[in-house]
């Protein structure tokens, strides 16, 4: 089974700012990681490949330090790593992101069918989850959303079966292979990755194309030209403000809560009745 | 069986890394291993790069490494209550290619540096602990890492995991630190923009001023504080032998809340941006406490090994040249096929040949020397400060009486012989 995993580097936004002025992001020395929802992707992959066999795959689309994510990739299991790097991809959104992706799924899947994508549920930075899916429609393959389980995969008839999460629980699905998969982060848990991994990782170098490595690209849908998304404002969110802490022993606490919230009931009252 | 490699190099900051480029632009097969996240990521130090130890793994670094600023002034501080004696020099040749010194931040400088390492060869893999060294028949023939089939082999281990080396100890060759064998230092890093520091240090921009702070800045215990500029931070920092912690009861961040506080300092780094904090552990035991530091099939390098200087707060050098002089008897090892202490021994005579044996033997008192007389610290620097004051104070009061008072003052409660032995013992460890 060949599995292609999607994957971003994103820039580490537990340390990143925004800037109150412009209201954007403050990228300048903010380290660049692999999406940590890539990470249970990959695993994913890995974990899939170590019950049927087969190969995986990733891909990346970035700028040529991206490397760094892809090495990662190959860190937690993974066999083969592309980078799609051009100027002329600079800029795109979800829709371009994933117009991009296809082209280069195109020129794998000559080399090698693919059997099953699999992406992170979204990129961090971005929060849209949106690429994923656009690369199923484009691909023509059915999207699986918000997978926790995979249950089982059924090579011979080409089926897999998977547990999507639900607002009120989840729902156990077959699907017809290939087919694409974004996953939750409780999918697995990503273990230390084992030092000859990190070694191989430490060595290997992805493969690196332009956009003159792909075949068949409308050069309109590709990058800044291709993205239809404005941003019309950006802000912060006003912080939410700290609670009142209750001090004293528990009766005390328990008091002085009751008061409150009779209090704030009385004034709500004295409102209403306005 | 795991992959076999020439050398393994355990810690990527100075000397590991240099340790690694120097062996892999030999040609020999390399692992450097780092625990932090990338190289750099746990390292600190006050933030004085030397050029010309730096330019003998890679001339003409400063033209693509991530510098901070050229150092054009060094100032010394000996720091009363509320004043401060002065002395320094600026000299604008400093300015100019080939430099002196630079300022960098490490988390910066150690990254680009081991990148260097990775382009003539060496494997870097980050976030990865060694625990312990394989030995077998007395010999040094692996390292064990905290990964999933961690164990890895090599010829020779080289062992650069700083000043607290756990694994040089596990292998007994250096023993616990005693408190005054080791300094404690606390710094911050705190942003302020480039004009800021440029018209508060009277500098140009791509120009850097360091100040090294004796006195008040450790409220009379044996050590120094340090205020260096960035291109849009300051690094601001203080350190003590654990033992004159110890003695004064003083926590490190108070000695250095102390420092940011003093009226003196406050002015230079007001309004800045705390972006920053580290505490680190400095060896400061000098030539007495070097633990050996060559057995068979492996060799200690850096702070690993106690090389720094403190009087003349040096230390990344030293690391970088003893990473350097160890890689290059490791190839000459390599060639001869004989690993063996007796063999890599060649290191250690040849650091002892170099500067960082010389300087080492030349201080080897010196730490000691004024940790077990505290008068230099505690009463000649405020002494200074006060004859100083006098002496350019207009108070209508004759010069000549002025004199006759500061001497006076210097020498009370003093015998005049115990200050000329004092002044001796100083000029005897510094000699």
């Amino acid at each position: 089974m060949h599995i292609l995993v999607c994957v971003k580097q994103v820039p580490d936004t537990k340390i990143i700012k925004i800037d109150p002025k412009t209201n954007t992001l403050d990228r300048r020395g903010v380290p660049a990681i692999l999406n940590p929802y890539d990470t249970h992707a990959v695993e994913e992959a890995v974990r899939l490949r170590a019950r049927y066999g087969g190969k995986v795959s990733i891909l990346s689309m970035g700028p040529p330090q991206a490397v760094a994510a892809l090495k990662k990739c190959v860190e937690i299991g993974a066999d083969e790593g592309y980078l799609i790097s051009d100027r002329a991809f600079a800029g795109a959104d979800t829709l371009a992101t994933s117009y991009a992706l296809s082209r280069a799924i195109n020129r794998i899947m000559k080399e090698e069918p693919i059997d099953l994508v699999i992406c992170g549920k979204m990129a961090i930075d971005g929060d849209t989850g949106q690429v994923g899916p656009g690369i199923a429609r484009r691909m023509n393959i059915p999207p699986l959303t918000g997978v926790k389980k995979v249950e089982e995969v059924d090579e011979a008839n080409q089926k897999i079966i998977v547990h999507r999460k639900l607002e009120d629980g989840y729902e156990v699905l077959t699907s017809p292979l290939p087919c694409l998969l974004t996953v939750e982060k409780e999918i697995n848990e990503v273990p230390y990755s084992p030092l000859p991994n990190m070694i191989r990782a430490a060595r290997y170098q992805p493969t690196v194309w332009t956009v003159n490595d792909l075949e068949d690209v409308d050069r309109s849908q590709l990058g800044l030209k291709g993205s239809p998304t404005i941003v019309g404002k950006m802000f912060s969110p006003p912080k939410p403000e700290g609670g009142k802490r209750l001090t004293g022993t528990a009766e005390q606490q328990v008091s002085q809560l009751v008061e409150v919230l009779l209090k704030e009931k009385r004034e709500l009252l004295v409102q209403g009745g306005k | 069986m795991s992959e076999k490699f020439d050398a393994i190099v355990v810690g990527a900051g100075p000397a590991g890394t240099s340790a690694a480029y120097t062996m892999a632009k030999a040609g020999l097969n390399v692992l450097l291993i780092e625990r932090g996240e990338y190289p750099g990521a746990k390292n600190v130090m006050g933030g004085v790069l030397y050029r010309h130890q730096m330019e003998e793994m890679i001339p003409e670094f400063y033209k693509e490494a991530p510098v901070e600023r050229p150092v054009v002034e060094q100032r010394f501080w000996m720091l009363g209550e509320d004043s401060v004696f002065t002395s320094g020099y600026k000299g604008l040749e400093w300015a100019k290619e080939p430099y002196n010194n630079f300022t960098v931040l490490r988390a910066k400088f150690d990254q680009w540096y081991a990148s260097k390492a990775v382009e003539v060869g060496a494997l870097l893999i980050n976030e990865t602990v060694v625990t312990e060294c394989i030995v077998e028949d007395n010999r040094v023939i692996g390292v064990r890492t905290d990964r999933p089939d961690g164990d890895v082999y090599a010829d020779v281990v080289v062992l650069a995991d700083g000043v607290n080396s756990l694994l040089a100890k596990s292998l007994g060759f250096h023993k616990e630190f005693k408190p005054e064998e080791v300094a404690l230092a606390v710094m911050e890093v705190i942003n302020l923009p480039a004009e800021k520091i440029e018209d508060r240090f009277n500098l140009e921009p791509n120009q850097g001023t360091t100040i090294e702070i004796f006195g008040d800045a450790t409220k009379g215990a044996l050590g120094t504080g340090f205020i260096y500029t960035n291109k849009t931070s300051i690094n601001i920092g203080v350190g003590t032998t654990l033992s004159g912690m110890i003695k004064l009861k003083l926590r490190p961040y108070d000695l250095l809340d102390y420092l940011k506080n003093h009226p003196i300092v406050r002015p230079l780094i007001g309004g800045g941006e705390p972006m920053e904090y580290a505490a680190h552990l400095i060896p400061e035991g000098g030539f007495h406490s070097m633990p050996k530091i060559v057995g068979n099939g492996v060799v200690v390098v850096g702070d690993a090994g106690q090389m720094v200087n403190s009087i003349h707060r040096e230390g990344s050098n030293m690391a970088m040249t003893s990473g350097r002089l160890a890689a290059e008897t490791i190839v000459l090892a390599k060639e001869a096929n004989d690993f063996s202490a007796n063999m890599l021994d060649t290191y250690r005579i040849r650091l002892l040949e170099s500067f960082v044996g010389q300087d080492l033997k030349k201080y080897k008192d010196a730490t000691h020397t004024f940790e077990s007389y505290p008068q230099y610290f505690k009463e000649y620097i405020p002494m200074i400060n006060q004859a100083a004051s006098q002496f350019f104070t207009v108070d209508g009061i004759p010069k000549r009486e002025k004199q006759k008072k500061i001497f006076k003052r210097l020498t009370e409660g003093k015998s005049k012989l115990g200050m000329v032995q004092d002044i001796y013992r100083a000029w005897k460890v510094m000699k």
